[in-house]
This record gives structure tokens, C-alpha cells and sequence, in this order.
């Protein structure tokens, strides 16, 4: 056994996992391919539901990954195969040449600017130009250049051999040759990603003409670091287009070409692109044609809907057979709208494919090469019990390399794949890794230095808030001794920037003027300590979410607005003052709410980890909702499924099961809580460091909609579902979609609700051939690799009817009577059975969000602390979350999720210990009247008083005063808010520092006028 | 009143006027739902200034009047909701701490629109920026604030 992994891979599944394996432990390779870690995702403007900036959210994890000491980066680096067996690999890895060294390079730039050899840019999906010696985009890391061999004119021709005579440090190198090394490992992750479908091949779509262009592409146009800086232009005459049509399922959902497969994103990432363009540009008009809209995660209903009433995007139910290039160049489409019947052409300006996900090509060669098993769709095959284990013991895959999938079922795939391979391994544990390392702290000379950093974010903040003049007004503010734009301030290289800067300018504070410190502060403060500073002397001011997106429409007054929020976190921050942090122990246990699918799994994930486990579940019986299921997807019995979880689960030593059992009470916090347990009719204390939060969800019960209730022949999808397992004897069987969801009452798509129904009209048409089965749908959402059922449904006579959500069936009896929107007309099926596809419903969420003060969202479910890359976290920290109880899911997320929970807790279980708050309270003795009110206010019970001798002049007498336990102290700050005498202070959040701001937020500066170098302030 | 009369009494500050506005935020939930507005990009005027504090229990009744003494036309008192609060109770003690500050706010004579208080959670963005509009609304109608110093805008 070994214990190191090697990741394969370094887009967003690599680079989690990777963090995940490094923090629980494992000294972990990342192998890249491409120049740069960070995958599609680097490449994309923003990302679904929320239109957060793809690179503000990607970056930090970029940096992150550099940075840690157990992460070694083997970037432009091919693994060729993978030999041996689980606890010991040999992985062959080629690094390609880059012609330079890496340890030599320090990514000035300088070689990229001399090169005179211009070639097609990838990361802008081929709409700009590089050099033949490049840095693939500014965030990149690592941050070395790299030549392209295929181009450079010295590699090629033997001319030029500018680069080498430009670099400062002789880091170019024109001798390098490719060089094979070989890992030893314990295990392997493969997160190879997908390649974006090449739609060439579709000579109908006219892919040759320059106004079509992929979504990628157009993904680029909008972005700000993209070849247009972000206006959407046309590429063959550079002229802004005023209609754009987005073709969807191109590359997807076309057994013709192969691609039987649904692509699980496009839908999404169509409506997103088109809400930007929008955002970029009222006035143009934004056609989507679709087959279905498959907005089925969380939120994106709600986001779909968003579209359509308040950008006026408009979907058209239609496939368009070609894009007709008309002689005059210009673009049209003849399509036949499936809700009217009506033909209609219509000329657009631009036209954007929404390609699918492929397989990548390195993938299968590394599926072929090792021995690994593939799917019909040409993905890493898994089963639904194990869903991130190949068939190779001890490899495991994570992302799109297992199917298409979104961002946060990848973020939550690649910590579950972290999971299964640190159990394996979890005997060497901590054998090859190396602490973090950081320079001594500079003493604090007296006057405030202070640097700012103004962000431009791309175009987030810049096209709103004027970023030159903020920079030009924080000079002029008492205190600030350096003051700068960046582009991104979270990039690597602006890192780097900052840290000389201090250096350069002795600086002693930092304000980043930016984005959100609840996920950005951490960053910068590693930035700060890096570079000998204390991170308390760090502020960072919220110029992004708190002004440049709210104020998108008011420039002037943004800026004025950004100088204000500037000059309050300049003037807080001329008084902090260094802080540490004190290591405490930490409970190595683990709690597990639920004992579901995924509850059960998460148990076992961190039991298998090596940690000890409390599994709390309310019902008697293990197993939660699928113990109602009888069949699965592929045909599997659930209770075999269950009865082979369950008995691992009883025969793991390191779990405690309670049954029949309820979590009363929590107190403590990150590393140490106590619960309090009512189990047969006791109440159990158990204590532990971290608790995943898995209750699920409970069946919608339809009661009044479709005359459910007035009818035995009525049932719901989870009634059915049940009847199936004994058999079920109807000639003709009618299913309602969405009964209950994407409804005014409940906005959110059920997600599993068109997978199941389908499921189990397959099952019915095979027991019985001759039975009539009709799907009344609106939007089939058989998302990914699902859509395989969907087809074979077609193929056994099921007969699937759109409906409009305006004109929904009605039931009478046992009589549906529908009005099909594609023929435009009412359908009456007599029917035996009316099933009604219901979606989950939050459970009792209410009482365990209490507990552990943890958000819910507008549903009830619970609300993760990042919709994108923190899926399965909360913002309160040792409190993790999988399952249906953060939205619906199938039944192979939920495992995903729950080992993704574990995987999350064992980076806190795995630690030695917790490091309490700095920024906590401190009381001053000589002012306090030991009255205490502080101890009353303190929820932690952090301050006591103790008996203090006190000498005045010549008069000595015994008081009270009060400490505070600097362990116990969370740093809320009540106790300073409530002393009466004024002795505690709030370090970090002191009177002084908060009075501070608010004497900073109106010295309001009218106007700066800035002359020839002369800079004028009005006051 | 005639219209003339109307634009006699009405403060000529108020044409085009913003007033400036202080909210104090918790670090867990109403600082959250600043955040989340700004994700949603839910507009709102110009006119707030946010400090945010890790809990709502954190803010001094000294804090408030410190605003006002600087120039604030309104102060905001935001948290989490009750039972939500990151530190078990912060949000009560704030509860109970406001009632006071009420009182001696109205006691100087301070209309009641200039001091708020508001439960806000970290997803409830469009609430957030609702709550922002109708304050500005509100205090644009009734101009700046009586205890402002000399010469703040
Ligand atoms: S943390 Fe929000 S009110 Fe206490």
C-alpha cells in the first residue's frame, strides 16, 4: 500500500479531488495534459443558475491547487498507462516537452510578446490568435510558457530562437525532449473530462460559415478575457448581430451520428449565455430551438422561467433541419414550430450550436491501454450502487469521464472519488505528506502602510464601477501607501503581484477591493501570510456584489459608491492589528443524520476512512425511500441493494447505529459538538467533530389535483411504483407529468419524476407488450446517459403526448383527456390506471436546521454553502449535506453525494487539530466591573469571572473579573455589544475599527479631477 | 397646497437627492442576501452602505447613534432570522437591544423610517434589494436627516 493517488486530470473533478485527497493526507499527483490546470471551466463566462463569474469562483481553487504542499502538479503531462493492482499502480506518465524549464520560468510574458509566429487560440476556441510560445490564459497554472511545437519557427524551420534570446532567466530550452516517468501509487482518479462535439461533421448545420458558431464560442464572445472583450460581434464582419438562434441538442440526442446521449448542460448553459448577451445587449432578440428544456437541477426551473419573463428569451419547440446560407451570405433557418405545425423561415444575424459532450479521445485510449471498462456511450463504466468505481479495483473516475453531468455533480463525484480512494488507502494515511510551510511574520512597524487592490474582474466590476479612478481616489486616502488595478485580483499571478508589492512598498495592510469576502477572504489572506504579513491585517471591500451587479445601470453613482466602500475598508483596516489562532484538539468522530441510501453510504465512507460513526435514523428499518422502489434504472432489485448495504453498515465496526431515534440538541462547533440523542425513550450524549446531514425528502402527496383521492385508479408515481413489484394487471395505463412541480405553488423541477415514469413504463410494456401506455408530458427530462430509456420506451410502443402547462389534462374517473400540443388537438384515453408523477418534497428539514443553524432555501430543502463548487457543503463549518435533503435526486447522485459528504469530513476528521477563531473576543481587566452580563450573553459560555485582587493607590480589595476562554469564543461579538463598562473588545470588529467605517462612509469625496498628474479633490 | 407651495416647503435637497444609508450585516445571513442580490443581480439604488459585523448581537447601540452623528439619513439593523442565527441567539439579544434603540431614537425626535430592522437570510437576495428600495424610497420622501452635521451631502 502507498499513500499517494494519482489524479488524471486537471479540470474542475481533478482539481477537487485532488484537494480533497491532499487535505485528508495523500500526497496526490495532478496530471494534466493540456499547458494549464482548470479544464472547460476556465474557458467559461459564467455559469448556471446563478451567472457567477466561472473564473471568480474557479480561480481560487486554481491558486489553492499550487499552493498545497501534498499537491504535486505535473502539468502538459500524458499518463500513458496504468499497471498493478489496488495500493499499488504504476502509472506512466509522459511529460511533454515544453521547451522551457519549468523551474527556471517565472511567466514574465516577455518571450510571448517577442515571438513573431501567430497561431490559432484554443482557449478562445480558435477566434483569436497566440504566439507559438504561450501562456494559455492569466489565470494559468502553472504559470510557466510553453512552445508549440507544431508552429514555433525554430522547432519547425531552425529560424528565429527569438524567446531564447529574450528570456531573462535562459529558461527556454530547445533541446527538451518528452520524458516518461512512472508513478508509484496507491490508487488512481480519473477525471479526463469531455471533448466539445465537433459539429463539422453535421454538414446540415453549415458549420463552415463564420456567423455559426459553437456555444463555446460564443461562451468566449461574452466573456471579458475574451477575443471581443465581451461584445457579442459577428465574426464575418465584425458588426453587432440584432438575432441570434440557438440550435440545441447538436451533437446530442442523434443516434445518426452516435450520439444517443443527452448532454445534460446545454439546455442550461444556452439559457445562460443568452440571459448575458441579453444583460450585454437589451435589444437583441434570442431565439432558442429545442426539443425539450431540460431544466431539471436546482434552480434551474426557476432560472428558465427568469429567461423567459424577464429577458424575453424565446424557446421554440422545433429541431431546424439545416441552417440555409442564402446567396447574399446571410443566414437562415426553415423550421417547423412543433406546438403550431406552422413552417416558418425566418433570417438570423448569428446562429450558435449548442454542442454536446463527447467522450474524450484520451479517455478511452486510457480506458483501452489499462484495462478499464467503457459504456455503450463510450464513458468509464459504473454501476448506480457504485457510481464512482471502475472495474478496475482501485481506480476510481469522477465527472464527465463517468457521463455528462453539470459542475456541482461533478464538484460532488470528484470528493466522493477522493472518498473511495482515501479508504483504500486509509492505513498510510499521512505517511508521504509535508506540512505547510509559511515565512516569518515581518514585525508591525507603527504607521499604517496600506495597499489597495481594485479589482476589475473582467468586465463584473469594470464596465460598471470606474476602476482607474477608484485606484487614483484610494491614493489620496490617509494611510494607503500603494494603490493598483488588476484584472483578477484572485489569479495566481495577481498573487504574486500582490506579494511584491508588499515587499516592494513595505506594506503592512492589505484591502482588496473585489468580490465577497465569504469566499474570497481565506485567499488573500494566505497571500498576506505568504508574504510575512499577519492575515488579520487583510480587508477586503465588497465592490462586486454589493455594487458593480446592483447598480449595473447607475455608472457615476457606482463608482462614488466603490470609493466610499474603499475608503471604509482603508480606514477599518489602518487599525487591525495581528491576530493567531490557537490549536485545539478535535473529536475524530463522526454523526450521520438519516440512514437512507445515502446516509448509509456516508457512514460508510467514513468508517471505511477509519473514523468512528453515530448513525441516527428516526424510522426503525434502515434504508428511507428506497425501500419503496422495485426496480432500479437497470433493471436491479433495490432491496437487494439494500440488503447488501445494510448488512455492511451492521457488521462495520466503527458504526453505532441508532434507530428509532432523534437528534435533540447540538451545541459546539467545527471539530468538537455535542449532541444530544432520544433513543428508546433515553437521551444519549455523543460526541463528535463532524455531522452529514442526509434526512432526504418525502413524496408529494397530490391530494385534489387531478381528482387524486376521488379515485382508486388514481395513484401517484411512488403508489405505482410499489403495485409494480407484485404486478399490475391494466390494458392501458396513463401517466401525468410535473403533478405538483414546475407549478406556481412549486416552482422546481421534481428531476427524477420523468427518469422514474419512464422506468416504469418500460417495466409495464415488457411484462405486458399489448398494454397502452401514454406519457403526458411537457418537457421529457431524461437527462445524460437517462436518455437511453427514453429511446427505448419510443422503441416498445410507448406513446409519450406534449402538453402545454396552460392546458393541463384533466381526469375524470379514469378518463384523461388531453390536448396534445403537437397535433393541436383533444386526446380522451379511457384508462385503467392514472398515475401522477409527483416530485419530492423537503422532509423535516425545519428541526435540523435549527439544530445546527444551517439555511434553508426557498423550498425547504437545505441550501448548500455554493451552488457550483461547494455542493455539498454548508457555510457553517463541520456540518456537510447529501441527498434529496439539498433537492431531489437519482438515486446515483445521492450516492455520489453521500460519499462526497464523507470525503468532505474526513478532511476535518483526518486533522490533528482545529484551529480556533482569531478574531475573537479579548477583555480589558483594569475597566471591567465583573458584572457579568457576558457571561449571561455568551451562547458558548466563553467568559466566567474569577476572583481578582485589585491594588488601588494604597486600598487592596477581591472582585470579580471575567475571562474569556479563547477556545470556546466563536467571536460574534455579543458580549462586546453588551458590556456595560465598554472592557471587551471584539478583536477584528472592535468599536474603534467598526466606528472607523462609519466615520469613513460619508467624508464623501463630491468629485476627483485628474489633470496631467495633478490630482484634484473636492471634499 | 398649491404646487408652488408644495415646492416652497419641500427641501430643495430632495431633487435628485440619495440619501445615505448605513446597514450593519451579519457576516452569515443579511450580508449573505447582499450577496445573493448582487448574484441575481436584483437592482437597487445606490444609496447603502454596508458594514458588516460576524453576528447581528455585535452591533453597539453606540454603533447606531455613531452613524447618525456621521451624517446617516437611515440606519439599518439586519441578521439572521430568528432561530437562524450562526451564534445560537445573537439575533434576541439584538431584538431586545432595537427596542431600546427605538425608543431613544423617537425620544430625539427621529422619524421612525430612519431606524429599521430586518431579518434577512443569505438567499433571500431579491428581498434584500426590495428592502433597499422601499428604505431610499421612503427617506427620499422625507429628506435628509434632522441630525446631520454641517456640510455632509
Ligand atoms: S449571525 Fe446573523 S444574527 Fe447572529
Amino acid at each position: 500500500m502507498k499513500g499517494s493517488v494519482a489524479v488524471v486530470g486537471g479540470g474542475i473533478a481533478g482539481i477537487q479531488a485532488a484537494l480533497d485527497l491532499a487535505d485528508s493526507g495523500y500526497k496526490t499527483y495532478l496530471i494534466e495534459s493540456k499547458p494549464s490546470i482548470g479544464g472547460v471551466m476556465s474557458q467559461l463566462d459564467k455559469t448556471f443558475p446563478t451567472n457567477d463569474c466561472a473564473m471568480c469562483i474557479l480561480s481560487p481553487k486554481l491558486v489553492e491547487t499550487a499552493r498545497h504542499p501534498n499537491i504535486e502538479l505535473l502539468g502538459y503531462s500524458d499518463v500513458k498507462s496504468i499497471s498493478g493492482k489496488a495500493g499499488d499502480f504504476n502509472v506512466k506518465v509522459v511529460r511533454k516537452a515544453r521547451y522551457v524549464d519549468e523551474t527556471k520560468c517565472t511567466g514574465c510574458g516577455t518571450c510571448t510578446e517577442k515571438c513573431p509566429s501567430k497561431v490559432s487560440d484554443e482557449y478562445n476556441a480558435g477566434m483569436s490568435k497566440r504566439k507559438s510560445i504561450y501562456i494559455p490564459f492569466a489565470q494559468a497554472i502553472p504559470r510557466v510558457a510553453t512552445i508549440d511545437a507544431t508552429h514555433c519557427l525554430f522547432l519547425t524551420k531552425g529560424k528565429c530562437g527569438v524567446c531564447k534570446k529574450v528570456c531573462g532567466p535562459k529558461a527556454v530550452d530547445y533541446e527538451q525532449k518528452d520524458k516518461e516517468i512512472e508513478l508509484n501509487v496507491g490508487s488512481v482518479v480519473i477525471a479526463t473530462g469531455f471533448k466539445p462535439f465537433d459539429p463539422s461533421i453535421l454538414k446540415n448545420y453549415r458549420f463552415d460559415h463564420p456567423d455559426v458558431i459553437t456555444s463555446l464560442q460564443f461562451e468566449r464572445l461574452l466573456s471579458a478575457s475574451g477575443p471581443t472583450q465581451g461584445h457579442v460581434t459577428k465574426q464575418s464582419d465584425g458588426k453587432v448581430p440584432k438575432n441570434v438562434a440557438f440550435i440545441q441538442c447538436v451533437g446530442s440526442r442523434n443516434p445518426r451520428i452516435n450520439r444517443k446521449h443527452c448532454s445534460s448542460v446545454c439546455c442550461m448553459y444556452a439559457t445562460k449565455e443568452s440571459i448575458i448577451a441579453k444583460e450585454h445587449d437589451s435589444e437583441l432578440d434570442i431565439t432558442i430551438f429545442q426539443i425539450d428544456v431540460r431544466a431539471y437541477g436546482k434552480n434551474f426551473e426557476e432560472f428558465y422561467n427568469r429567461a423567459q419573463k424577464e429577458y424575453g428569451i424565446k424557446y421554440i419547440n422545433s429541431r431546424p433541419p439545416e441552417v440555409i446560407v442564402n446567396p447574399d451570405n446571410s443566414l437562415s433557418l426553415k423550421f417547423e414550430d412543433f406546438n403550431t405545425g406552422d413552417l416558418v423561415a425566418k433570417n438570423f444575424d448569428l446562429v450558435v450550436l449548442s454542442i454536446g459532450l463527447d467522450p474524450a479521445d484520451s479517455t478511452q485510449a486510457l480506458a483501452r491501454s489499462s484495462g478499464i471498462a467503457l459504456d455503450d456511450f463510450g464513458n468509464i463504466a459504473t454501476t448506480i450502487e457504485n457510481p464512482v468505481e471502475t472495474s478496475v479495483a482501485g481506480i476510481y473516475v469522477c465527472g464527465v469521464a463517468q457521463g455528462p453531468k453539470d459542475i456541482p455533480d461533478t464538484v460532488a463525484q470528484a470528493s466522493a472519488a477522493a472518498s473511495k480512494a482515501a479508504a483504500l488507502l486509509s492505513g498510510e494515511r499521512g505517511t508521504l505528506i509535508k506540512e505547510r510551510a509559511f515565512p516569518d511574520e515581518k514585525p508591525l512597524s507603527p504607521e499604517p502602510r496600506i495597499g489597495v487592490f481594485v479589482c476589475h474582474c473582467g468586465i463584473n466590476i469594470g464596465s460598471v464601477v470606474n476602476v482607474p479612478n477608484v485606484v487614483e481616489y484610494a491614493k489620496t486616502l490617509p494611510g494607503v501607501a500603494h494603490a493598483q488595478e488588476m484584472l483578477y485580483a484572485c489569479s495566481s499571478d495577481s498573487q504574486v503581484t500582490i506579494k511584491d508589492a508588499i515587499a516592494k512598498n513595505n506594506l503592512n495592510r492589505v484591502v482588496v477591493a473585489s468580490c465577497t469576502p465569504r469566499t474570497h477572504e481565506p485567499l488573500f489572506q494566505n497571500t498576506c501570510r505568504e508574504a510575512g504579513l499577519n492575515p488579520y491585517l487583510f480587508e477586503l471591500a465588497n465592490i462586486r456584489e454589493h455594487c458593480s451587479w446592483v447598480h449595473m445601470k447607475e455608472k457615476d453613482k457606482a463608482t462614488e459608491k466603490a470609493k466610499a466602500i474603499v475608503q471604509m475598508a482603508v480606514a477599518k483596516s489602518a487599525l487591525f492589528q495581528p491576530l493567531y489562532k490557537q490549536k485545539v484538539s478535535l473529536i475524530n468522530k463522526a454523526i450521520v443524520l438519516g440512514a437512507g441510501v445515502a446516509g448509509m453510504t456516508a457512514a460508510l465512507d467514513i468508517a471505511n476512512n477509519g473514523y468512528h460513526v453515530t448513525l441516527i435514523e428516526k424510522e426503525k428499518e434502515l434504508g428511507g425511500m428506497l425501500r419503496e422502489m422495485t426496480e432500479l434504472y437497470d433493471g436491479k432489485r433495490p432491496a437487494d441493494v439494500l440488503k447488501d448495504l445494510i448488512s455492511k453498515v451492521s457488521a462495520n465496526k466503527n458504526i453505532k447505529i441508532m434507530n428509532e431515534a432523534k437528534l435533540l440538541k447540538v451545541e459546539g462547533y467545527l471539530g468538537n459538538f455535542r449532541g444530544v440523542v432520544l433513543a428508546n425513550g433515553n437521551e444519549i450524549t455523543v460526541d463528535f467533530g463532524a455531522a452529514v446531514v442526509a434526512t432526504g425528502a418525502r413524496n408529494f402527496e397530490p391530494s385534489g389535483l387531478f381528482n387524486y383521492g376521488s379515485d382508486k385508479r388514481i395513484v401517484t408515481q411512488a403508489q405505482f411504483e410499489k403495485m409494480l413489484g407484485t404486478g399490475v394487471n391494466a390494458k392501458t395505463i396513463t401517466m401525468i407529468q410535473c403533478v405538483g412541480a414546475r407549478s406556481k405553488e412549486r416552482e422546481y423541477c421534481g428531476r427524477t419524476c420523468c427518469v422514474d415514469a419512464v422506468k416504469n413504463a418500460i417495466r409495464i410494456k415488457k411484462a405486458n407488450s399489448s398494454a397502452n401506455v401514454y406519457v403526458l408530458y411537457r418537457d421529457m427530462r431524461t437527462y445524460g446517459v437517462n436518455e437511453k430509456m427514453y429511446e427505448t420506451a419510443r422503441d416498445l410502443g410507448v406513446l409519450f403526448i406534449k402538453y402545454d402547462a396552460d392546458k393541463p389534462p384533466k381526469v375524470q374517473d379514469s378518463t384523461v383527456v388531453v390536448h396534445d400540443s403537437m397535433m393541436n388537438e383533444d386526446i380522451e384515453i379511457t384508462s385503467d390506471l392514472v398515475v401522477l408523477s409527483t416530485p419530492l418534497v423537503a422532509g423535516e428539514n425545519e428541526e435540523i436546521n435549527q439544530l445546527f443553524k444551517i439555511p434553508l432555501d426557498k423550498n425547504k430543502f437545505f441550501l448548500e454553502a455554493h451552488p457550483k463548487l461547494r455542493p455539498v457543503d454548508f457555510a457553517t463549518d463541520g456540518v456537510f449535506l447529501c441527498g434529496s435533503a439539498q433537492a431531489p435526486k437519482l438515486i446515483d447522485e445521492a450516492i455520489s453525494q453521500a460519499s462526497a459528504a464523507a470525503s468532505r469530513a474526513c478532511t476535518i476528521l483526518s486533522r490533528k487539530f482545529i484551529e480556533t477563531e482569531g478574531a475573537i473576543s479579548v477583555v480589558n481587566e483594569a475597566k471591567c466591573i465583573g458584572c457579568g452580563t457576558c457571561v449571561t450573553v455568551c451562547p458558548y459560555n466563553a467568559p466566567s469571572l474569577y476572583d481578582a485582587t485589585v491594588k488601588v493607590e494604597e486600598v487592596t480589595y477581591t472582585t470579580k473579573k471575567s475571562k474569556i476562554n479563547p477556545a470556546a469564543c466563536k467571536g460574534c461579538g455579543s458580549c462586546a455589544a453588551a458590556c456595560p463598562a465598554g472592557a471587551i473588545t471584539a478583536q477584528h470588529f472592535s468599536s474603534k475599527e467598526i466606528g472607523e467605517a462609519i466615520d469613513a462612509f460619508d467624508k464623501g469625496v463630491k468629485s476627483i479631477f485628474i489633470d496631467k498628474g495633478v490630482v484634484e479633490v473636492t471634499v | 397646497m398649491s404646487a408652488e407651495a408644495v415646492a416652497a416647503t419641500t427641501p430643495a435637497k430632495t431633487d435628485g437627492w440619495e440619501p445615505k444609508i448605513v446597514a450593519f450585516c451579519c457576516n452569515w445571513c443579511s450580508y449573505g442576501g447582499a450577496d445573493s442580490a448582487g448574484m441575481g443581480r436584483f437592482q437597487q439604488p445606490a444609496s447603502t452602505r454596508i458594514i458588516r459585523v460576524m453576528c447581528s448581537g455585535r452591533i453597539d447601540p453606540l454603533h447606531v447613534f455613531n452613524a447618525f452623528l456621521e451624517g446617516a439619513d437611515a440606519v439599518l439593523v439586519t441578521g439572521c432570522h430568528i432561530g437562524d442565527c450562526h451564534y445560537v441567539n445573537g439575533n434576541d439579544k439584538t431584538k431586545i437591544k432595537y427596542k431600546y434603540l427605538e425608543n431613544v431614537v423617537r425620544e430625539l425626535g427621529i422619524e421612525k423610517e430612519r431606524l429599521q430592522l430586518n431579518w434577512i437570510s443569505a438567499s433571500e437576495g431579491e428581498r434584500f434589494a426590495n428592502f433597499i428600495r422601499d428604505v431610499t424610497a421612503q427617506i427620499k420622501k422625507l429628506g435628509p436627516s434632522p441630525l446631520k452635521p454641517e456640510g455632509v451631502a
